[in-house]
């Protein structure tokens, strides 16, 4: 995107009344903490539940196999965090969840792209899609362990399942959401079909599919997870598992720590490519006369 | 006879004179809906369009002025009758056609220019040369500056001028308008009229404007084709005899008052306030 903070150009524009110039972030600056007191507050909520739960797990007395202290918490993360074998468990989860993420962002987008553009399709395997959305996908985890075995592939196919739904809807959603009056637009010069998809239909869908790809990747390191519980011998679900018998409770709580961390710097990737490929997507309300 | 035009795709045309470059002859356009009687859209519509011609179309809600200039585009079909657009049956979109619309349309994702540049990437021209045009065309309507912008950091006004340039940038023989300025302030409709003045002339088009303002009929045509509803038809064409080059104050004169009012005696006569 070009650069927004300057001004529009003060060109030959004789049009009498030209709109005031769109108001960006940028142009109060990024880090103004007045402008933006969520700067300051986010990590203010975050000391305060921090100092609340050290000094009340200590002020009652709880017991650390229920509630560990933010302190016992940080310094079992340290250790793992040290600790190539812990490592190696957060390498299976991640590929896991890439490898089903990366199948399930293929298969919904070439699924969805038929769909929507072939209505017969639709008509024929939307009752399935539907009637199979509203299958508790969790279930079906042992079932792939069965088939699958216990290596990768079986959580590969859970994490691929579960995130292949979200990405499909929003693939379908977001090809059928083209402005009639701008494929009309392109009809008058002529447009083909293939040239209202790319010129029109894909751009239109890109801020959906982003959608749908967010929700689908912390989906993935959720069907990972799962497909661990169920059976594994490495892996952040089987370090969970080994915590849990272990009594490890604190152990459990970093575990959950690094796996909510990847969720979260998954969401922010997703959100980042969204920025530079939908750019229009944050501005759009500003469009039209 | 006149020259042949130069068409976007360097065909030649034979046969159309400039008399009749564009030419509607016994066109009738009925809506049949599934569960009620069959819509008369538009009744017997017969007129012709010199070359270099500026004409308005006028006429109250519901008169099928839109449905008229949908049929020219070649969005919506005819029932039956007659239409071509310099020599060239109408039966789909014609390449020789260039169309501005009540709003911009522009695509958000695209920069200003390549916003312009959308017909001839669609019927695949040389891309050098219509870049070249582009640039001549923004520049013409003053938004030099502004190639690299995208739509949202355009005014209204500016965008309309946009969507103008990319109606021209294929050089089409026939340049249609469906209301293109009435999202716009009557400060900027105003201006944006003489600026349409001045582009007419620049490229000598031929311009068919539908629009539900009288005066602004009157201001930029020859001629004014008035339409009445159920069925659509063709009232009366005036012939606008003001001078030109014209300027806003023409509007002032007792000529301009005269046509104005006589072309709104129709829409009372139909009773219809638009």
């Amino acid at each position: 995107m070009t650069d927004t903070s300057t001004a529009p150009v003060a060109g030959r524009d004789r049009s009498a009344p030209a709109a005031p110039p769109p108001v960006t972030r940028k142009d109060r600056g990024r880090w103004d903490l007045r402008e933006r007191p969520e700067l300051w507050m986010v990590p203010a909520v975050f000391v305060v539940v921090v100092l609340v739960w050290e000094f009340g797990v200590k002020l009652f007395d709880v017991d650390a196999f229920v509630l560990p202290p933010p302190s016992a918490i940080a310094e079992s993360l340290w250790t793992q965090l040290t600790d190539d074998l812990f490592w190696g468990h957060f390498w299976v989860t991640a590929q896991e969840t890439l490898a089903g993420f990366a199948i399930g962002v293929v298969v919904a987008l070439t699924l969805g792209t038929m769909i929507s553009q072939v209505p017969i399709l639709e008509k024929t395997l939307m009752p399935y899609i539907v009637a199979f959305q509203t299958v508790p996908k969790v279930a079906l985890a042992p079932l792939f362990v069965v088939w699958f075995g216990f290596g990768l592939t079986s959580k590969i196919v859970m994490a691929a399942v579960i995130s292949f739904f979200p990405i499909l809807i929003n693939v379908i959603e977001g090809l059928r959401s083209a402005d009639a009056d701008r494929v009309q637009m392109l009809t008058v010069f002529g447009a083909s079909r293939s040239q209202i998809f790319r010129m029109v239909r894909l751009p239109t869908a890109l801020p959906f599919i982003f959608a749908g790809l967010d929700i689908g990747i912390v989906f993935a390191i959720l069907g990972a997870v799962v497909g661990e519980f169920i059976g594994a011998q490495e892996g952040l679900g089987y370090l969970l598992l080994q915590t849990n018998y272990n009594f490890d409770i604190a152990g459990m709580f970093a575990v959950l720590v690094v796996l909510s961390l990847m969720g979260m710097l998954a969401h922010l990737l997703i959100r980042f490519a969204q920025r530079k490929v939908a750019f229009w997507a944050e501005e759009n309300r500003v469009i039209g006369a | 006879m006149a020259t042949q035009p130069a068409l976007a795709d360097g065909r030649s045309t034979t046969g159309p004179d400039a008399a009749n470059w564009i030419d509607v002859s016994g066109l009738h356009k009925y809506y049949r809906p599934r569960k009620s009687e069959p819509t008369h859209a538009l009744s017997d519509i017969d007129f012709q369009v010199r070359r270099g011609e500026f004409i308005s179309v006028v006429g109250p809600s519901g008169c099928g002025k839109t449905t008229l200039l949908k049929i020219l585009a070649g969005l919506i079909s005819k029932s039956e009758g007659e239409v071509s657009i310099a020599g060239h049956a109408v039966d789909k979109p014609l390449p020789e056609v260039g169309m501005v619309f009540q709003a911009a349309t522009l695509l958000p994702w695209r920069t200003i220019l390549e916003n312009v540049m959308v017909p001839a990437e669609i019927q695949k021209l040389d891309k050098a040369t219509h870049r070249a045009k582009a640039m001549e065309l923004i520049d013409m309507v003053g938004l030099t500056g502004f190639e690299e912008k995208y739509p949202y950091e355009l005014s209204g006004g500016m965008q309309q001028r946009a969507g103008i340039c990319r109606a021209l940038v294929h050089d089409p023989a026939v340049l249609l308008m469906d209301e293109p300025f009435g999202a716009l302030d009557a400060m900027t409709r105003e201006y944006m009229n003489v600026e349409l003045l001045r582009i007419w002339q620049e490229k000598a088009a031929t311009i068919v404007l539908v629009t539900h303002s009288i005066p602004e009929a009157v201001f930029l045509s020859d001629r004014v084709i008035v339409m009445s509803p159920r069925p659509g038809r063709i009232d009366e064409v005036i012939d606008i005899d003001l001078p030109r080059p014209r300027e806003l104050s023409v509007m002032n004169t007792d000529r301009a008052g005269v046509y104005v009012s006589r072309i709104r005696q129709h829409f009372n006569a139909a009773s219809v306030i638009d």
